[in-house]
């Protein structure tokens, strides 16, 4: 066992796969250096400047030639290195990409692996702060996965990169550094479509993902220790495909859902959880399904107190609960 | 501009080869002008023509090798696939969106074409999305220490795109095995060449992106494959990409659903008829006694009864099963 923050076990993901598999190879800005996170960091010293190749600067260009690279033999993992520039790409990832499959009736794949740091609260403004799981997490054919955790994050993006289809992988940036975990030396993967309950409970059931998991199970020790109230704490994990089992599984037992996520309230994934959980676990419910997510305004402003203001956060999630446990 | 006036043996051609040549293009005329009847017939939605493009397309394809280079076409490029070994009845399969399409199973509009085993890879219908994709192909392979080449090939109006420009750039920073054919045939639609870019050969761009540019009369097959071999042997010995601007005319409109009146005179469809590049050649071949009448006939019948067979068995052919609409987003297991 050996502890790791999350960047580090990224890191190590991509170490222990190019090993593994000498078609593995990782292309983006900056990635030869160690990139702005620090997440591809020797990785070069170790494979070379061609199996941790530095792009021109061109998002396009990186999610394209990643798609016509891994057609001929290679498995690419392609970084954009914020989410929020990954936009110029959604031709490439949503038309050609996520479509490749389909439109060839079988006869293409496209096995890339696609890592972007997303999320916000580290003062990155409005375009170093972007959540934009859920502009991808409707498009069939694509995967995409929201890691929080150092355990998760290493374990799924094992699994991304030995998908035969293409995986968008969201790193939460605020969560890169902020504790440690003991993983295991051996290898290791978590499936992609798979959420996982973090915390048991009995009276409300709390489905998140990303840096909301970490707040949320904030939250539900205060609900805990202050209002004795039992919160079941999902993780998601993976947006697409989406485990709807573990999620109706948890509401049949509590009767009540809370969907926190921190993207603009309209039209956020969560949306599509509280849909899922209103049409497919409706006899079960004892109170409304409830959504706690950002204001629709761009998130983040820079400065601080804006930034506070706007994002979910514990207190804001313990309040939800308090509410909805009254109800 | 280039023109060849070398006998095709100067290029290394046999008599067989410029035979080949010309009926790839005589073949690729009569499958893309029958699609247009069909569809007036109303036996399709759809269709995308190659007529006039003849020359560009069979030009560059010719020289390069089927199976082994990597084929991204767009949607007027049927001379292409018929000369990497597509068939007739691949084409119509297509048209009639059969379950046996080997390039879509009647997913994709007709004309996306799609043959993994002769690399060809499927295409989507946004403009110049797969330059990249030969760019990476080709990145494959260097990188692989392969001798592949990828080719790729888009309009005038594609040279506008931020992936063209992105994906030359990534192709002559890494001095990568892939050929950029343009077949500028001077309209985007209804666009004229003028609006789109402000220089009078696109291929001076690629001095730019620091590769070569050539710009060649795309209705002369033999100009054409010229410049292609060229390129092809470049990038094969490791010398880097180029850029190959093939000026060329559609004699038909965009498209079924397009009326070519609206934007360009019947004079000059007519001026740019004349210089059809299958006459041209045929009169090349003929000129040098590589073709006579009697053959010339020959070919023009076998290719109509191609289409003719390919027609029959295509309209026949059973429609895909309802229920697979639902299958291939994602990997499927290996069914025993």
């Amino acid at each position: 066992m050996a502890e790791k923050n999350m960047v580090e076990a990224i890191n190590d993901a991509m170490l222990e796969e190019m090993k593994r598999d000498p078609r593995v190879m990782l292309l983006g800005e900056d990635v030869g250096g160690g990139g702005v996170f620090r997440a591809t960091q020797g990785l070069r010293d170790e494979f070379g400047p061609d199996r941790c190749f530095d792009t021109p600067l061109a998002e396009s260009a990186i999610i394209g030639v990643a798609i016509g690279a891994s057609l001929n033999g290679i498995v690419p993992i392609a970084e954009i290195q914020f989410a929020d520039f990954i936009h110029p790409a959604m031709d490439q990832i949503v038309s050609e990409a996520a479509r490749l499959r389909y439109r060839s009736n079988g006869g293409w794949g496209c096995p890339i692996t696609v890592r972007a740091p997303y999320g916000s609260g580290i003062h990155g403004g409005p375009y170093h702060s972007q959540s934009i799981e859920a502009i991808y997490g409707h498009v069939p054919g694509l995967k995409v996965v929201c890691v929080a955790t150092p355990y998760d994050a290493k374990g799924l993006l094992k699994s991304a990169i030995r998908d035969p289809d293409p995986v968008l992988f969201l790193e939460h940036k605020r969560a890169y550094r902020l504790y440690r975990q003991d993983l295991p030396d051996d290898d290791f993967t978590v499936p992609i479509g798979e959420a996982e309950v973090k915390r048991e409970g009995s009276d409300i059931t709390l489905i998140t993902y990303g840096m909301m998991m970490h707040h949320s199970l904030k939250a539900a020790e205060t609900a805990q220790d202050e209002d004795g109230a039992s919160v079941e704490v999902i993780d998601l994990r993976t947006i697409s495909p989406l485990d709807k089992k573990t999620v109706l599984k948890s509401v049949e037992k509590t009767g009540k859902a809370l969907v926190v996520y921190e993207d603009n309230l309209t039209g956020g994934f969560g949306a599509e959880v509280a849909a899922i959980i209103a049409q497919e676990a409706f006899e079960f419910l004892d109170g409304p399904v409830t959504r706690v997510a950002s204001p629709d305004v761009p998130i983040s402003p820079y400065a601080g107190v804006l930034e506070e203001y706007l994002l979910p956060n514990p207190e804001k999630i313990a309040k939800a609960i308090r509410d909805l446990a009254a109800y | 501009m280039v023109t060849v006036k070398d006998m095709p043996g100067i290029l290394g051609l046999t008599d067989s080869q410029s035979l080949d040549i010309y009926y790839k293009m005589v073949l690729s005329r009569a499958a893309s002008a029958r699609q247009r009847v069909l569809q007036r017939m109303g036996k399709g939605s759809i269709t995308y023509s190659g007529e006039g493009h003849e020359a560009t397309q069979v030009g560059t394809a010719y020289a390069l090798t089927p199976g082994h280079d990597w084929i991204f076409t767009y949607y007027r490029d049927v001379g292409v696939v018929l000369t990497i070994g597509m068939t007739a009845r691949d084409v119509l399969m297509a048209f009639f969106a059969r379950k046996e399409d080997i390039s879509s199973g009647g997913r994709n509009m007709p004309s996306h074409f799609s043959h993994p085993k002769l690399r060809i890879v499927s295409e989507g219908a946004p403009v110049a999305t797969q330059l990249p994709h030969a760019v990476g192909t080709a990145f494959a392979g260097k990188l692989r220490g392969l001798d592949e080449v990828s080719m790729v090939w888009f309009g005038d109006g594609a040279t506008s795109k931020g992936d063209c420009h992105e994906a030359m750039n990534f192709a002559g920073v890494h001095k990568l095995p892939v050929v950029f054919v343009c077949e500028n045939n001077q309209y985007a639609i209804s666009v004229h060449w003028t609006k789109q870019m402000a220089v009078e050969n696109v291929a001076v761009r690629a001095q730019g992106y620091g590769f070569p540019g050539v710009t060649v009369d795309g209705n002369d097959v033999l100009a054409v494959y010229r410049a292609a071999k060229e390129a092809v042997e470049r990038a094969r010995r490791g010398d880097g990409p180029t850029f190959i601007e093939a000026k060329t005319y559609r004699l038909v409109p965009h498209s079924s659903d397009d009326d070519d009146r609206r934007y360009r005179s019947s004079e000059e469809v007519e001026e740019w008829s004349e210089k059809d590049p299958i006459p041209r050649f045929q009169a090349y071949l003929e000129g040098h006694g590589l073709l006579d009448e009697k053959t010339r006939d020959e070919l023009t019948k076998k290719a109509a009864e191609e289409v003719d067979a390919a027609t029959e068995y295509a309209e026949n052919a059973p429609l895909p099963d309802p229920e697979t609409a639902l299958r291939h987003v994602f990997a499927e297991e290996e069914v025993a």
